[in-house]
């Protein structure tokens, strides 16, 4: 059917329970194979016909039709509204200097936190998998935070334990580090937000490792450096990067947490969500619909990627066992 | 090197994670109990907290029997383009909540597709309570289908066609079999979806208009407070929220749990 060949299920179903928030990024393997058992029993006939199970058309039209209402419909007016523009009035309104700054600062302070959340997330998830700890499941319960704190609240509290008299500002400000209103205010912010995606992807992948391949390589007589640079970490790439790429695409839409930070002076710290809000607080609807338009093209973009992503991770895991 | 990569990864989450979260409990207590309970029983609190349950309350079970019949749909049949349909249900994740909120306002506000006949019949649903309410099943749409998809595809379709042979009408199929199988994937998937219901920010804040004790839910009601520099009562009402949050990773958590266990029980039923 969709997976020309059947994976086989790698490791325990649970594991996949606990990352699964953050991304579909497993269940993947053996769901397409159960779907496929399912294929099984409607193959003899004709389709509808052999059927054993009810409800297909109710279930799948009411499925539908409450997509494209709620979401394709809408969506799809984005597109039409910028149709409404010739393509030399799109390039300018989406290439004009305000908003080529407000790309920059967005798409560079999402990769840079993408980047911390990288490292530090492979840390965290590391130290989680591996190591026992007093208060570990209380910390490995803590790290969704993000995802559970409402955006707003995030950035009222990190614009007030930054700002020049709050808990760190105090300390950071003194040195010549001014984070409150500034775009490194935006990196806090959406490294904050980005936080949970690298753990939750990596730690699944780290849980199902087979501790035989370590120690094979260290009776080969590996050092454990060398251990984890070739064999721990080949097998948790791809994870890693799909964990880099959802946190990267969550940050690029981020609003909530990052305006109470960033200070938005236009050409500073002004992000492209924002931009568009200013262009709609100012009736200018054309022109914030152009650059939703851009921005959701490039969403589309690293969805598609990330979904070729959690294949790869899928099938890198799926060689092991 | 065990106790400094520990030792590491606690002064990131610390810093990143539990200061944060204290500070807002912190600025919120820091002039006394009375300031603050003055701050979240204020009328225009009030009213931020009703509409802000009642956007949870119509969002979350709309998405819920979407979810469902979506994982149904999904799970226990084959059918052309359902990689496409998987795809497309969790395309409002990848898209900003600005964004989310741009659309509707390109639909239903004065000068979108509808706004001229909406006016003629004097519906408002842009700067009012329906369009806070659409943005917020947007934003929240596939929270519960991506939990119960996959969950309903490993269990495959056995147990539901033995039930059908034996003469189980549909509805009795999904209510006795389908759904205990289910139950702690769908409570999984609604605590998500209501946290994020009632923390929505970017998309309500698009098509709120900031109408204090008409259109305001929690979180507007806190940024409104914050740009008008009453900290305290901004940070009273922001930590009703991370309280919702801290229940909401309890409530998780355990829930979680309970899933891991009953996949492993009746998931290898097959």
């Amino acid at each position: 059917m969709i997976a020309p060949i059947m994976i086989p299920d790698p490791g325990d179903p649970e594991a996949k329970i606990a990352g699964r928030n953050v991304a579909r990024s497993d269940a993947g393997g053996r769901s397409r194979a159960a779907g496929d058992a399912g294929a099984v029993a409607t193959r003899s006939g004709r389709r509808s016909a052999r059927r054993v199970l009810p409800g297909f058309g109710l279930s799948l039209g009411y499925t539908l039709v409450y997509l494209c209402l709620i979401v394709l419909i809408p969506l799809s007016a984005a597109f039409f509204k910028t149709a409404q523009l010739t393509w030399p009035e799109f390039v300018a309104v989406v290439t004009a200097p305000r908003v080529m700054a407000s790309y920059r600062l967005t798409f560079g302070a999402s990769f840079g936190a993408a980047a911390i959340n990288t490292v530090f997330g492979l840390l965290v998830a590391w130290v989680l998998v591996r190591y026992r700890f007093p208060g570990r499941a209380l910390v490995d319960a803590l790290v969704d935070l993000p995802f559970a704190l409402p955006t707003a609240v995030a950035g009222i509290a990190l614009a007030g334990l930054f700002s020049a008299n709050g808990w760190f500002g105090s300390l950071l400000v003194p040195l010549g580090i001014t984070v409150a209103f500034t775009p490194l205010g935006v990196l806090v912010a959406l490294t904050f937000i980005g936080l949970p995606f690298v753990v939750r992807t990596v730690q699944p992948v780290l849980e199902d490792l087979p501790r035989e391949l370590e120690e094979a390589a260290a009776t080969l007589g590996a050092s454990r450096w060398e251990c984890f640079r070739r064999v721990v970490f080949p097998i948790v790439l791809p994870a890693l990067l799909t964990g880099f790429a959802l946190a990267f695409a969550r940050a690029i839409g981020e609003y909530g947490s990052v305006i109470f930070i960033a200070g938005n002076m236009p050409m500073v710290s002004e992000i492209t969500p924002l931009l568009i809000i200013t262009k709609l607080e100012q009736y200018d609807y054309t022109g914030a619909t152009a650059i939703a338009v851009v921005m959701l093209v490039i969403s589309f973009t690293l969805l598609l990627a990330i979904n070729a992503l959690q294949a790869w991770t899928r099938r890198r895991q799926g060689a092991l066992t | 090197m065990r106790w400094l990569l520990i030792a590491a990864a606690l002064a990131f989450l610390t810093l990143f994670l539990f200061v944060p979260l204290a500070f807002v409990f912190y600025e919120a207590l820091k002039k006394g109990i009375g300031v603050y309970v003055a701050a979240i029983s204020d009328p225009d609190a009030l009213d931020a907290i009703r509409l802000t349950l009642l956007t949870a309350a119509i969002a979350v079970p709309l998405n819920l029997v979407f979810g469902v019949a979506a994982a149904w749909a999904i799970a226990k049949f084959s059918f052309p383009g359902k990689n496409v349909l998987t795809t497309l249900i969790d395309l409002p994740f990848s898209v900003s909540p600005v964004i989310a909120g741009l659309i509707y306002v390109l639909i239903f506000g004065l000068q979108g597709w509808l706004g001229p006949w909406l006016r003629e019949h004097d519906i408002r649903i842009i700067f009012a309570v329906p369009g806070i309410v659409l943005a917020t099943i947007f934003v929240t749409f596939p929270f519960v289908a991506r939990e119960l998809i996959p969950l309903m595809q490993a269990q495959g379709t056995e147990q539901e066609e033995a039930a059908t042979v034996l003469g189980a009408s549909g509805w009795q199929t999904f209510w006795r079999i389908t759904l205990p199988n289910v139950t702690w994937g769908l409570l999984y998937g609604v605590i998500l979806c209501n946290a994020r219901a009632m923390g929505e920010f970017g998309a309500v804040s698009v098509v709120s208009g900031h109408i204090r004790g008409a259109t305001n839910t929690l979180p507007l009601q806190a940024e409104i407070l914050y740009n008008e520099y009453q900290f305290s009562a901004a940070f009273a009402v922001a930590s009703l929220l991370a309280l919702l949050a801290l229940v909401t990773l309890v409530l998780k958590y355990f829930v979680g749990r309970r899933a891991v266990d009953r996949q492993h029980s009746a998931g290898h039923a097959p």
